[in-house]
Formats: C-alpha cells, structure tokens, sequence
C-alpha cells in the first residue's frame, strides 16, 4: 500500500522534472529588447558542442537550449556579453566560439588574405606593364 | 599570342614550359590535403579547458534514494575522488557501470552528477546496473556539466584532494581505460605535479 502510494506520488512530481524540461530562457526572448539584441548576437558566435556545424541560436539540441537560458540569464542580469563569452572560452576552449581570437594558431588565418592580397597586386602590376608595353 | 608580340623572345618560353606545370603541382597539394582528410580525420571531441583549475564552486540537492547530494567542498577532504557526470537515459552509461564497480572495489570513491534526470529513473538505473556512488546530485539543467566544460555524458573527471581538475575522461570508460584513471588516481595523491 505505502509503496503504491510512493510510485504514485513519483509518477505525480515526473513531468515537473521530465528529462526534455528546458529551462523557459532557451525559447523565450528577454523582456528588453536591448538586452535580446546583445544576447542573440552573442548566441550566433557560440558553437553548439553536441551539433558542432551550427551556432547555438541555430540548433535545437538539448544542450544548445541549455546555452541559451545560460546566455540569457547573465546578459539580464548585466553581464556584458564579452564576460559571458570569456567564461564559455574558459570551460571549453576558444572552439566553442566562431569568432577566433588572434594567437599563434589563428595567425596563418588572418595573415592569409593579406598575403594573397599582395601577392595578387603583384601579379596584376605585373600583367599591366606587359600590356602597356 | 598572335606571333611577333611575345615580349622577350628567347627567355620567354623557356620560362613558360616550367610554369605549364605548376597547377599539376597545385592539383597534387589539394588532392594531398583531401586525402589527408579523409584518412586521417581530425579529433572532434571538445575537451574541457578546466584540467589543472580547480572545480568551481556548486551545491547539488541529492536525486538517489538514502544519498546525499554533492558539493564542491566534498572535493577538498584531502584524498581523490572522481566525479562521474552520468544520466540514466544515457546509454553508454550502461557501457561503463562495470568500469565504475570495478574502481569502486578498487576502494575509489566516486561522486555522480546526474544530467537532466528524475529520483525514480536514476533509483531505478542505479538497481538495475549497480550503484558504486557515494554520493549522487541533480543537475537539471546542465549548469555543472556547462561549468566544467563537459559535453555531454558520461564523462568523468578525476579530482584531486585540494579540489583541482586533474584529468578529464570523455566518454564511457572501457576495461583498458581503468587501469589509467587509477593511475590519475595515484598520482592526484601527490599534490602540486598536475597532469
């Protein structure tokens, strides 16, 4: 009897802490529409961990919602997105984000276009004086 | 190229036949790369840059039946501990429960945190495939598993007595990998030398 009651009382509290439950900050936006602004361009540089192509604004994986209540909840209550983004960076490395910091193993990246750049100028210079000649 | 406007006749060709070559060269590299890629395809797994930082600070509420819930402090009693982030609905957890039964005997104390779970599934998981947690916290939205940098389950971290990450183990742990977390385990016993 005492146990039935048991099972009963737990099948009861189940949905109040079902597995899919998100906290209600991954599918709602902020109240102020400022605040959502800054969160949800701060949601489009993080990568969701689980579904590695997308950002987490972009995924409806569990742990991407998860992501966004966290992004929303520290943008109202004052954090600036930078802070909310250097403490991801510091739990899961800067992959989580799609905005690389310049260091030694993102300069190739950025020194890149810049070279083929200059090459490219050279090249047409190059092809230019030909044609004049 | 219609004859007589070749710039410097001589040097000219000469110069061309080796460059006619250079895009089989270019061909060569990329195909090189593909290859690459394709037989040797990067590590995708996201490991947790908090190996060699201390836990940071939480106070689960305790989900199984007769255990308590888990705090940062239990981390700071001087001996190691792991800490397995688990779920029941997860199914490589089921892989590794002999593992942690295994390392339990071994006399390791293991503390859970369970991701986005219920008291009745996680009792009923931990009477089906043994129960080898001291202690047992919910975590029903992931604020620990994102606080530690893991993603996803199961994961288990190894924590030295002073509460500093000293290893991460992504994924459920196989036979071979016991003999390596309890080598962690040993080396946690000495403080200072992390990793």
């Amino acid at each position: 009897m005492r146990r039935s009651a048991a099972a009963f009382a737990l099948l009861l509290a189940a949905p109040a802490v079902a597995q899919t439950a998100l906290p209600p900050l991954a599918y709602t936006q902020l109240r102020d529409p400022e605040q959502e602004r800054q969160a949800r361009a701060l949601m489009e540089t993080l990568r969701c961990l689980v579904c590695q192509g997308q950002s987490i604004a972009d995924s409806d994986a569990d742990m991407a919602g998860e992501m966004r209540a966290l992004v929303r909840q520290r943008v109202a209550a004052g954090e600036p997105p930078r802070a909310v983004r250097d403490w991801l960076i510091a739990r899961y490395g800067d992959y989580v984000s799609y905005d690389p910091p310049v260091s030694r193993a993102t300069l190739p990246l950025w020194l890149a276009p810049l070279l083929l750049l200059a090459i490219g100028v050279v090249v047409a210079r190059g092809s230019f004086r030909r044609r004049r000649r | 190229m219609s004859g007589g406007r070749d710039p410097a006749p001589g040097a000219g060709p000469r110069h061309a036949r080796w460059l006619l070559w250079l895009p089989l060269c270019a061909f060569g590299v990329v195909l090189a790369v593909v290859l690459w890629g394709l037989f040797l395809p990067a590590d995708r797994t996201v490991y947790s840059a908090m190996v060699g930082k201390p836990l940071p600070a939480f106070t689960l509420p305790a989900i199984a039946p007769g255990k308590p819930g888990v705090t940062d402090a239990d981390f700071r009693r001087g001996a190691p501990r792991l800490l397995n982030v688990f779920a029941s609905w997860c199914v490589p957890c089921v892989a590794e429960a002999p593992q942690l039964l295994t390392l339990r005997a071994a006399g390791v104390p293991i503390d859970a945190v369970a991701i986005k779970d219920t008291p009745a599934d996680v009792a009923a998981f931990l009477q089906r495939h043994g129960d080898p947690y001291a202690s047992v916290g919910s975590d029903p939205h992931s604020r620990l598993q994102l606080a530690l940098g893991s993603s996803g389950v199961p994961e288990t971290f190894v924590v030295d007595g002073q509460g500093i990450i000293r290893l991460q183990h992504v994924g459920d742990i196989r036979a071979d990998d016991v003999p390596r977390l309890l080598q962690a385990l040993a080396a946690a016993r000495t403080p200072g030398a992390a990793r």
